[in-house]
This record gives structure tokens, sequence and C-alpha cells, in this order.
């Protein structure tokens, strides 16, 4: 296999050659730094911010002042421009490169939508301010629920959820309401199949909900006779993914949905993986009644490293009296926000708030940019590019990796690996840490569970055909080192900041906060 | 398309390789009835960065934006200055653009980011631990709930009066779903929080008491009395921190013995963003932290020895304990954390003691010179940067009338407290480096013209 570099250039390691034994004096290699913590460079007299002269005033804090140190290290600008800078290059991003992260679609994050989302006038406005001087942003909300709405043929859009999960819990809580309104408050089980995300089961427990499984079939889907046959008086309703964790597309949806309304349940659908279908699909017509859309996925809004996200939840008619509150309103050339006060009048049947304040406001000018950036016909290619991507990784791949639903058809976004045939004592971990060393982020792994040592490859509509060509060049000679049982995949990365980390001591013996290290003589 | 690299010679070259003769071939597995035949009736077509930067800056100007008027709003979101460096680290791709840290040898970065933002926050609250974030404020509260349950085994938690009206909604509304009992109260317009009113409702029963500090009004009381009285019934104590710049002047509610710590984080490094995204802050003891909800950062070393970081304790979460999981939080608010970190690392002790002197010595010149207007009352002697003033007339349709002049005066209890007549003539007021002495002066002489 061609290692696809035609430039002819080839990286040199820290390892290559008789300089890979060599040591530096500060540890660091040319451009790999290490860096401290705050705490060890930093003091609490240093400051980075200029005040001016600080005024004084008897203090009217009720004899409370803080007197004892509080322990927080100062830097100077430059000397935390330069720590956080060299933070920063310890970690794999979009930005540098293939990010296939299964479930979570690493896609491209425009700059203009940083720039557009920076704007005083969305940046710089207080939640509680008057309505009349946010019009502006109660628009955007607007337009972007209009958008979610038309993409998704639901009824209704609830926009504050903060993301994903707390989307899933939304929707959770509107079919608990629906059912108590009809009083069936007896329904307490939620369906989930076992390939479902941890929050699927997680939420319906949050909301009081007890879970039970549905089975899968041999093809990887929600196996609908079965499916029938646990349905009954009891059953609140289901959580599935479409397209499901496994990359597949739920043939049946339409018929699941059907059957759970026909026993008088509702249909989650967790819309993880919606970037897929956008614009080709519309989950309301395969019978769905709350879907969560994570803006920081299919709206390429940034991750961040773990947030913020943002995740508004399509209702269907029978759900959209339950939303919660707030949401936008507009009544003539008027935006109004709907709060507690109002919602009486207008949207009696709501459970609530979930959040203070309107929602992830800096995600939705974020996600109207991107949407208005593509328009309609380039969501569609959206869907398109991304599922043609994915399926191109899975089919030349398969003569290296068993790929135990390639068999049956195509998959959507994201192409489903397992480590089976791989030697005793080689697994899905070394073959995610070989590809570090290759210069990528690895895939999800071990997820979904209904997978022997998943590899979970979603390359997302972002990349080129050479960089994928690369990447597939990348993976089938990890995978090939690992089959032939290479040792060295076994304790890779070699290259990267740091080798394996040992995550059991980090269990077991927690440190969560800097402690100034004792001295040795007081320690004695 | 500007987003999408490949060429349609791409595409086809693709199809061939996988054996499909078109891209519908892809989609077999949807059924007929439910495939859109080509882009979705009524919505515009793909626009030029030009169009679209025109559409949303036209949007934009229809908002009066803070910094473009005299500004006194706070109550649970507060305008700071925001050094020009926070947002410069916030958009390098590498802290922008990564992922959860899920393969911690290549995610350092951000891993170390956390430790550091934990060991920050653990300080400022006073607290043996902090996680690495929650969505915000409010939703950390009721976690903060939650977890009281499960450590004490009880269900009914009381709920301070001077805790934000949107946090004990949220609050409400997930109680009603888990059959938490919650013990609620309006505030009062009095010099002092509810302190002795809670210590009062302690029962054996109770899970917690949630206090909010400075509280909504503005007003500081000791915890430490009622923290005795929570223990005495092992209760425990949560403290919700809605304005963390106060802890740079006053105790922090660990000193004083509250068990979990809870905020909002967005006054440092934020920024308002008409609400969100935002950052919720979560800490308490060390005894406590395998109850804890959110992702754990910790220190630990790889295979040669070298200190590195992971998140841990990861039995708590919903990816590995799905529904037996502390909670159901995924995704947090990690890239707002690290703005407040850096913004908590350029001030530093130093920093933030004189951010916190200024605020605090503005609001009170501010209290006093609002307090000489005629029909204005200051109704807390004790505060922050933020306190509440009667008025001779009901404070929202003051506040509409201030806005329709460019001034954006406080917020009303009206607005939190729709219906509640007792508090309709409060208005909180926030005061913070960004207010200038001629912004109180204009609000002043408003005020004075429309109580007049």
């Amino acid at each position: 296999m061609s290692t696809i570099n035609q430039s002819g250039w080839r990286p040199t390691t820290p390892e290559a050659g008789e300089a890979g034994n060599l040591s530096t004096f500060t540890g660091n290699r040319a451009l790999m730094l290490d860096e401290a913590l705050i705490f060890e460079i930093g003091s609490s007299q240093t400051t980075g911010v200029d005040f001016g002269e600080v005024p004084a005033a008897p203090s009217r804090l009720g004899g409370l002042e803080r007197n004892a140190e509080i322990g927080l290290p100062g830097l100077s600008e430059p000397e935390t421009v330069r720590h956080y800078t060299r933070l920063s290059r310890q970690n794999y991003a979009i930005d540098l490169g293939l990010f296939p992260l299964g479930s979570c679609t690493m896609k491209h994050n425009p700059r203009l939508n940083e720039r557009m989302a920076r704007l005083p006038g969305f940046a710089d406005i207080h939640p509680l301010a008057p309505v009349d001087t946010v019009q502006g942003a109660l628009e955007v909300i607007d337009q972007l629920a209009h958008w979610l709405i038309t993409l998704t043929g639901m009824q209704a859009v609830a926009m504050s959820p903060k993301a994903g999960a707390h989307g899933e819990l939304c929707g959770i809580l509107a079919i608990r309401s629906a059912l108590d309104a009809q009083g069936q408050q007896d329904r307490k089980i939620l369906l989930v199949p076992t390939s479902a995300h941890g929050t699927n089961p997680a939420t319906a427990a949050f909301a009081g909900f007890s879970v039970e499984d549905i089975p899968a079939t041999e093809d990887g889907r929600v196996d609908l006779e079965a499916l029938k046959a646990r349905l009954g008086p009891d059953i609140a309703g289901v959580m599935i993914t479409n397209p499901n964790t496994c990359g597949l597309f739920e043939r049946d949806m339409k018929a699941i949905s059907d059957a759970v309304h026909a026993a008088g349940g509702y249909v989650y659908c967790d819309g993880a993986n919606f970037n897929a279908i956008v614009g080709r699909v519309r989950p309301g017509d395969l019978g769905v009644d709350a879907m969560h859309i994570n803006l920081h996925k299919t709206f390429s809004t940034p991750h961040g490293g773990g947030g913020p996200g943002s995740g508004p939840v399509v209702l269907s008619a029978a759900l959209a009296p339950y939303a919660p509150l707030p949401f936008v309103e507009k009544q003539g050339d008027k935006f109004h926000l709907v709060e507690e006060e109002t919602a009486g009048e207008h949207h009696a049947g709501t459970f609530g708030r979930m959040t203070a304040f309107n929602g992830q406001m800096g995600m939705f000018t974020r996600a109207l940019t991107y949407i208005l950036s593509h328009g309609a016909d380039g969501l569609r290619q959206v869907a398109e590019d991304s599922v043609l991507n994915a399926n191109y990784i899975l089919r030349s791949m398969t003569d290296v990796l068993e790929a135990p639903f390639a068999k049956y058809g195509p998959c959507m976004h994201e192409a489903i690996f397992s480590d089976r045939g791989l030697p005793e004592g080689l697994s899905t971990i070394d073959i995610a840490k070989g590809l570090i060393d290759e210069g990528y982020h690895p895939m999800t792994v071990y997820f979904p569970l209904v997978v022997h040592g998943a590899m979970l490859v979603e390359p997302t509509e972002t990349e080129s055909k050479a960089t994928l060509d690369q990447f597939i060049g990348a993976f089938r000679s990890v995978a090939a080192r690992a089959k032939n049982g290479d040792p060295t995949i076994k304790t890779a990365p070699h290259f990267a900041p740091r080798r394996r980390l040992d995550e059991t001591l980090a269990a077991r013996k927690p440190v969560l906060a800097w402690k100034a290290p004792v001295q040795a003589e007081a320690a004695e | 398309m500007r987003y999408l690299p490949l060429t349609q010679p791409d595409r086809e070259a693709m199809l061939g390789v996988i054996g499909a003769s078109s891209i519908d071939d892809l989609f077999v597995d949807v059924p007929a009835s439910a495939v859109l035949d080509g882009p979705i009736a009524g919505l515009p077509m793909h626009a030029s960065e030009l169009a679209v930067e025109r559409h949303m800056t036209k949007l934009a100007a229809k908002n009066l934006a803070a910094g473009a008027a005299p500004f006194f709003l706070g109550a649970g979101a507060y305008r700071h200055h925001v050094p020009a460096s926070v947002d410069h680290i916030i958009q390098r791709g590498e802290f922008l653009t990564a992922y959860t840290p899920y393969q911690p040898e290549i995610a350092q970065g951000t891993l170390q980011m956390m430790f550091e933002f934990q060991s920050q926050i653990a300080r400022l609250l006073g607290c043996d631990v902090a996680n690495a974030s929650m969505y915000d404020g409010s939703t950390a509260c009721w976690e903060a709930i939650t977890m009281a349950r499960r450590v004490t085994k009880r269900g009914k938690a009381i709920l301070s009066g001077g805790l934000h009206p949107h946090y004990v909604s949220v609050a409400e509304t997930m109680a009603k779903f888990t059959g938490d009992q919650l013990v609620t109260a309006l505030p009062t317009l009095s010099p002092t929080p509810d302190t002795d009113d809670l210590i009062a409702q302690i029962d054996d029963d109770t899970s917690c008491v949630v206090v909010q500090y400075p509280d909504i009004l503005g007003r500081i009381a000791d915890l430490s009395k009622l923290a005795e009285a929570a223990h005495a019934r092992k209760a425990l104590l949560v403290a919700v921190v809605t304005e963390p710049v106060a802890l740079g002047a006053i105790k922090a509610p660990g000193e004083m013995g509250a068990d979990i710590v809870v905020g909002e984080g967005q006054s440092l490094g934020v920024g308002l963003q008409f609400g969100g995204p935002y950052v919720g802050l979560f800490a308490c003891s060390e005894k406590l932290v395998r109850q804890m909800p959110g992702r754990l950062c910790g220190e630990t070393v790889d295979a040669e020895g070298k200190r590195g970081y992971v998140l841990t304790l990861s039995t708590r979460e919903q990816h590995i304990r799905r529904e037996k999981a502390t909670s159901n939080i995924c995704t947090s608010s990690v890239l707002c954390a690290l703005a407040m970190s850096v913004h908590m690392t350029l001030l530093g002790e130093a920093g933030l003691r004189q951010l916190a002197t200024i605020n605090h010595v503005g609001a009170i010149r501010a209290a006093d010179r609002l307090a000489q207007v005629p029909g204005v009352e200051l109704v807390t002697p004790t505060f922050f940067n933020e306190f509440t003033l009667k008025l001779s007339k009901e404070a929202r349709p003051v506040v509409r009338k201030l806005a329709d002049q460019g001034i954006l005066a406080g917020v009303s209890l009206g607005r939190l407290y729709p219906g509640a007549g007792d508090l309709a003539n409060g208005l909180i007021v926030a005061v913070t480096e960004t207010t200038t002495q001629e912004d109180v002066e204009t609000l002043a002489s408003a005020l004075q013209e429309v109580l007049a």
C-alpha cells in the first residue's frame, strides 16, 4: 500500500537514528515543549491586568472580608499567552487534521461563525435586557427555529437545552408530561437499544424512568418484532438513535413509530447523527415525536474540548404543547419572549424551565451563520458527502478489518469495524494508539457496546479525497501491524507529547487539584 | 460550496471504489417515501460569506449592546471587561476545535487546563475539589440538589428566597419529575437575607439547604450558622455563587462550612451573550467526590513516568454507568471554562482582589448617589457589586421607559417575580469596573425625572 506521501517528505521523528537516544537539558524536543502548571510558574503578586488607581472606601461586606490567602497564581500577559499557547500545541484538533471520532461529527468549524457570534449586538447583550432592545437576538432564535423545524419536518422546537443530553432530557420530560396529561402515570419504562449512547439511559433515569433493552437484529438494527412484542400499557416510549450508533439507517423507523404510537407510547429520536440525513430525510416523516439536534455536530459550532454545546429539540404536534420555557413568539412584527409570566395564556401545558435565561445564544448565531452559508442545497450536499466519505473508508478497509455489517449494505455517515482476528493481546486500543503516531486522532473506540472492540470511524464531509486516501493508507498499515503482532504497536504512541497514561493510578489515588509540595523537612 | 472539498470527479471516483452507481445507492436503507427529491422547499440556497455577514450584521444592529449604553443589569449575568488575550487564546484552533479529551496522549493541552481550572475553582470557592464545568449555574444548582439527595438519602431541599428565581424554576421543573420535595419562598425587600427562617425549617428529612451568596438582591450573610444548623441535622449546605468576582472580596462559602458550592462562572472571561453559553461551577469536599456529576481531570504518569493528566473517576459517568450514572451530563462547557481560567490567570490573586475592590467601591458610590434621588431607597445595607433599590413607583415600567431613552437601568423585580405585588417596586442595580461615574449620573438624573 502506498504511503500516499506524494511530496516524498518524510517526518523526522524524535527517535530517528542515533539522536533518538539524546536527552536535552530542558526535557523539551525542539517544538515539543513541556509546560509547568500555573501554580508552579505564577505567583499571587503577579498580575497581567492593569486597573489604574484602585479606589478605597469603607466596605459594606457585612464583616465577611476575605482576609486569608486564596492561593490563585497570576502571570503577566506574555507569560499567560505563552503558557496557553504551549498547552494548545499538545492538543489534536480538527484544524490540524482528520478527526474521525464516530458519533461526534468533528467537522470544520467555519471562522465566519466565530466572527458573527462576536458582533457586539450578539455578544454584549444581557439576557434580561428589555425585549425591545434585543429584537435582533430574538429574530436570530426565530430564524434558526424556522430552519430546524423545516429541515426536520416537525411542529415546534424547544431552543433552550444546553447540549445533547440536556436536549434528551427535554424530549423525555415532554413525553412524561404528555402521558401524565392523559392519566397514563403507569407508563414508566423506556425501551432503549444496547447500542445507544450512554446519555440515553442516564437521561431516562434522571427523569424518573426505568430502562429496558431492545434486542437488535443480526444486521445491526432494532428488532421490530421483538419491540412490538414488548409494547404495552407500561411502556412510555422508545429512545432510538437514527442513523444508529452502528452507522446504519433504521429501515423500519416508520413501522417502529407506528407500532409505538398504536400502543400509546412516544418516539424519542437521538439526533446525534442527523448530519448523515440533513436535507435528504425529515425525521418528522418517520413518525418521530421528539429529537434533539446537536448544533455542535451537524451545524458546525465548535466542540471546544468538551463544550459548550447546544441541543434544541424538535417536537411533534403531540408534544409541542409541553415544550419548556422560555421561547420566542412573533406577534405582528414584534418578537416576544414567552416566560413564566405569559405562559398561562399561550402555553399552559409547558413543563417549565430547564435553564436560566434563553439558551445558548452564542451557538445559535454560529449555527444560523453556518446554515445560511450552506443553504438548503449545501446542507443536502453535506449529508451526501459525509455518507460518501464514510462508505469510501468502509470499502477500502474490509479486506484488513472485520466490518460486521458491511455485507448487509452501505453505511451512513460512519463506518464500524471490530477487532476480531487480531492476535491474542492486541486489540482496538492498540490500533487507536498506533493511529496517533501516524498523526491522526483515533476513531471512537469500544462504542457501541454491541460490536466487539468497536472502532467507529466518522470522517464527515470536511475531508478531501486526498486526505481520506492518506488516512486509509495509515489505517491499513496500523491494522496490518496489529494483525502481524508487531510489538511496537502495543506500546504506541511513541511520538505523542505523552506515552500511554496510567488511568488506573489516576482513579485509585485521585489527584484532582494542585497542592503545594510539602517541604522535605516539614514532612519528616 | 466553500466548506466542501470533494470535487465532482472525486465523488465519481469514490462511488466507483465503493461499487455504487450513484449517491442514491448509499441511501437505499431509507424508505423511498421518506426521501426528499431535492433541496427542501421554502429555504434559501447557499450564500457567500459576504452575503451571510450582511444578513447577520443587520440582525445584530437591531440590538442595543450593553457597551453602547449606560448599563446596570446583573441578576445572574454580569458585564466585566474581558482582556483581549482571553479571546485570542480560546480562538486557537487547538482548543476551539478539539473534542472532549478521550485520547489523553494528544489532549494534554485541554487536560492540563482542566486540572488548572479545577484547582483555581476549588480555591476560589473554598472547597477541596471542583469538576471541569457544568452547563451553567442553574443546572449546576439542580445537580447539587440531586447530589445531596444521593449523599443523605433524603428528598427534601429547602431553597432560600434569595436564590435566583430562574434557578428555583429549574429545580421546580425537575422536582416535578423526580419526586424531590422543595420548600421555596419569595425574597422580601428587607435588609437581611432569610437565614433564620431557613434554620427554623431544617428537619430530619432535609437533604440540603440551598442559599445564594451574595443573594439575588445583593445581600451578603454569614453562612457559618446555617452550615452548623444543617450539619446538626445531618443535612448539607449548598451555596450558590452567581458572581464569582465577589469571592475576591468576601469569604468563600467553603470556608464557612458549605458542603457543595455551585455557581455561574460567566462573569470571569465569558461575556453576556444573551444568556449562553455560560459555565457552571461545581465544587465540594473531598469525601463527597464520588457522588459528583460531570467530568473530572486527574493527575497521573505516563509509561515513561512523566506527569500527565487524564479524565478520571469515570465510573460515575453516563458512558460507563449508563442508567446508574450520577448525572446524564456529557458535553459541558470546557471552552468557557478555559476563558474563565485564562482570565483568572491574568488576574492572579492580586488582580482579582483589585478588581473586586473596584467593583465594590463603585457600587457603594453608585448606591449612595442613587439613594439621593427623591423616591429611591436603598434596601440592602450589605452588598458586593449589586444592590436593590425600592422605587416610589413600580420598577418595571420605569426600566422600560429608561430603555426607550437608551439607558439599561437594571433588572426589575417585576420581571423576575411577576405578580408579586410587594416586590414590584424593587430594582436590582449592578455596578462593575465597566460602569463609569458618568453612567451613574445619567441614571440618577433619568430616574429623578421618571419618578418625579
